[in-house]
């Protein structure tokens, strides 16, 4: 003691208190960086000259690819072209061509993030124009909304880490990266794969839940919540990340739905709208969660909706974990799921069954149905218009990344290059799921 | 109010113009006689009956049939919580409909992806141009009649000074194939591409003579 190396003791910076309202009390004050689309009237008689930045489409903060076309005036954005497309695969084309179970696969690649929670997705709108959305077994229906919540909780982990780096805060990243790691191994003992799941089937699931995976999901719902908490002390005071977020990138509560945003996104401008709660769907009337909304709708409330929202999903998950019923998986009617393997082998009813259920696909009805799920996000809607048989004649894949970015042109004029970054980080896309 | 009473509502004040409501899985279509009309019945539907919230615009391609297009138009409302689904059809010959982009913005891009993919001309949209597509791409992808092998397009080769270390190859894959036909029967290859399919597998040739090997199919013939 008494030595001091590096002479800490003889001038401490003083350590400022930065002000922290809570969410719901927050109002918007205006920025000093964010009106400036006009310029200042000292510089109103120098000629200036717009420069055009293309940003993307292979760029860190655009999260895979897209292409932001910029017009600028020195450093404020003036015009904003968003190009989208460099992913598109044509997915809607390739449904028309094979049968719904063949399908399920491509669902796994739009949000790639999620991709639980769009197999979950696209089988219910199969389901529904089956008309069998009402036979699901509990258990199935219980296993699938855990589905869903982990794949929401994967995904705001990886939209919240990155959203971090792309703002300076590295640590983030690698912090929400150890947690997403535990679902992936959650994955891959449910599934057989850790990120292309393909779990789901029209009518069931492909497998039930294997031994131990209640508990080890229950050991992972403790540790996550921890994880959460880490996350936000990281976060939520944190001086850089909330100059860099607040008051920035702010969308009106009318703009937002004008603009058609969903999920997160149109929760963080203040609209209390999730379809668990206002379209239920699954089991998710049982449950008690509650719908956080932000007040502003800047990118900080963007955030700390996703915070909160990852703590309501593990809340569902307990819930779920504690009331998991027994039973079968699988709607019992072999025109719909694939008979047991030892009755396929010795009857000849299942046999038939089977291969008109894996040469054909199931016999849908003719008719069209709009089914709508809260994907981490925002509203995936898949819309089928079947003409009879195996195949859609048109599915079309309402993506909510698609939606969500369009606002983009509207969104960042008048803001500077470097909160491009915080905005995009904020609005957590995917270009899969965008392009289709 | 349920999503059949706003409908009702809808079928009151324009009478002809809608067909009744079709009920099927407790999701409720309406068909929209006039396509010059959608917006109109746009414009009530957000205005008096709170439809906010335009959840999505979709195109169907009835080849073979007239009139050709169908445009489905899938509403919301975020007072009453209620889906509803107009749809209306279009020929081939005029493929063109009035906007909606003034009743909710989030139809421009709506609007510019059936363009792009169904080839359906939008009247009044501030900015119609391709979307997920590049400019000048000559086909829309989305037809019946656009076969799922693909088109060759106009697209200019990438310019290379001399052949990449493994081109021609035994990895390369040639769309529509000999090999790619054995491994997916279900591909289709138009007749009018056999003759650019037999062009690509002839400029492989050049590069493989250009490197003394011999590897991967021969040239391919039309399949109808």
């Amino acid at each position: 003691m008494g030595r001091d190396p590096w002479n800490l003791k003889t001038k401490m910076p003083e350590i400022r208190e930065i002000e922290f309202q809570d969410a719901a009390t927050r109002t918007l004050e205006p920025k000093a960086s964010m009106p400036a689309v006009e310029p200042s009237s000292e510089g109103a008689d120098l000629p200036s000259e717009k420069m055009v930045l293309n940003m993307g489409p292979s760029h860190p903060a655009t999260h895979g690819v897209l292409r932001i076309v910029l017009e600028l005036d020195g450093e404020i954005i003036t015009k904003a072209v968003p190009d989208i497309g460099f992913l598109h695969r044509g997915d809607e084309k390739l449904a028309e061509n094979m049968t719904y179970t063949q399908f399920i696969p491509y669902t796994d690649r739009l949000d790639y993030l999620a991709p639980l929670a769009n197999n979950v997705a696209y089988v219910l709108a199969v389901e529904k124009l089956m008309g069998i959305d009402k036979q699901l077994p509990p258990r199935c229906q219980f296993i699938r909304v855990m589905c869903c919540e982990l794949a929401r909780i994967s995904s705001h982990l990886l939209g919240l880490g990155s959203f971090g780096m792309d703002v300076g805060a590295l640590t983030v990243f690698l912090h929400t990266f150890t947690e997403r790691e535990k679902i992936y191994n959650l994955c891959e003992s449910l599934t057989g794969a850790r990120f292309t799941t393909s779990y789901t089937r029209i009518g069931g699931l492909s497998r039930d839940l294997p031994a131990g995976w209640v508990e080890q999901c229950r050991k992972f719902c403790n540790e996550v919540v921890r994880n959460i908490e880490e996350t936000e002390t990281l976060l939520s005071r944190n001086r850089i990340f909330v100059d860099r977020t607040r008051g920035l990138g702010v969308i009106s509560k009318e703009d937002a739905i004008d603009y058609g945003l969903s999920g997160p996104n149109l929760r963080g401008s203040g609209v209390e709208h999730d379809l668990r709660k206002t379209q239920p769907y699954l089991v998710y009337e049982q449950f008690d969660f509650d719908v956080p909304v932000g007040s502003v709708g800047d990118c900080y409330d963007r955030y700390l909706v996703r915070i909160e929202e990852m703590r309501q999903s593990v809340r569902i998950l307990h819930q779920c974990l504690d009331r998991l019923p027994s039973g079968p998986v699988n709607v019992q009617d072999s025109k719909v799921v694939l008979p047991p393997k030892d009755r396929v082998l010795t009857r000849m009813e299942e046999l038939i069954h089977h291969f008109i259920n894996v040469t054909q696909g199931v016999n849908a009805p003719p008719g069209e149905v709009y089914f709508p799920h809260e994907n981490p996000k925002g509203e995936l809607g898949f819309y089928i218009n079947s003409k009879g048989g195996g195949t859609p004649y048109r599915l079309k894949i309402r993506s909510p990344s698609f939606v969500n970015l369009s606002i983009l042109s509207k969104l960042l004029p008048g803001h500077m290059v470097s909160d491009i970054v915080a905005i995009l980080g904020s609005f957590d896309f995917v270009m899969g799921e965008c392009d289709r | 109010m349920t999503a059949l009473a706003l409908a009702k509502q809808l079928k009151a004040h324009f009478g002809d113009w809608l067909s009744e409501p079709i009920e099927f899985r407790g999701e409720v279509t309406l068909l929209v006689s006039d396509m010059e009309r959608i917006s109109q019945v746009c414009v009530f539907a957000k205005t008096q009956l709170g439809f906010d919230y335009l959840v999505d615009i979709t195109s169907i391609d009835n080849y073979g049939e007239d009139p050709r297009f169908t445009l489905v138009y899938h509403l919301y409302g975020y007072q009453h919580l209620r889906y509803l689904r107009l749809k209306s059809h279009i020929s081939e010959e005029k493929s063109e409909v009035p906007t909606v982009t003034g009743v909710w913005r989030t139809a421009d891009w709506h609007e510019r992806e059936i363009y792009d993919m169904m080839g359906v001309r939008f009247r009044g949209h501030p900015d119609l141009r391709r979307i997920l597509m590049w400019e000048g791409y000559p086909y829309f992808p989305l037809r019946k009649d656009f076969p799922l092998a693909g088109k060759s397009s106009e697209m200019p080769e990438v310019a290379f000074s001399a052949p990449a270390p493994m081109a021609g190859g035994p990895f390369v894959t040639i769309a529509g194939g000999k090999d790619t036909i054995s491994r997916e029967p279900r591909v289709r290859i138009p007749e009018t591409d056999a003759l650019e399919m037999n062009a690509r597998v002839q400029r492989r040739d050049d590069i493989k003579e250009a490197h003394g090997r011999a590897h991967g199919p021969g040239p391919v013939e039309p399949k109808n």
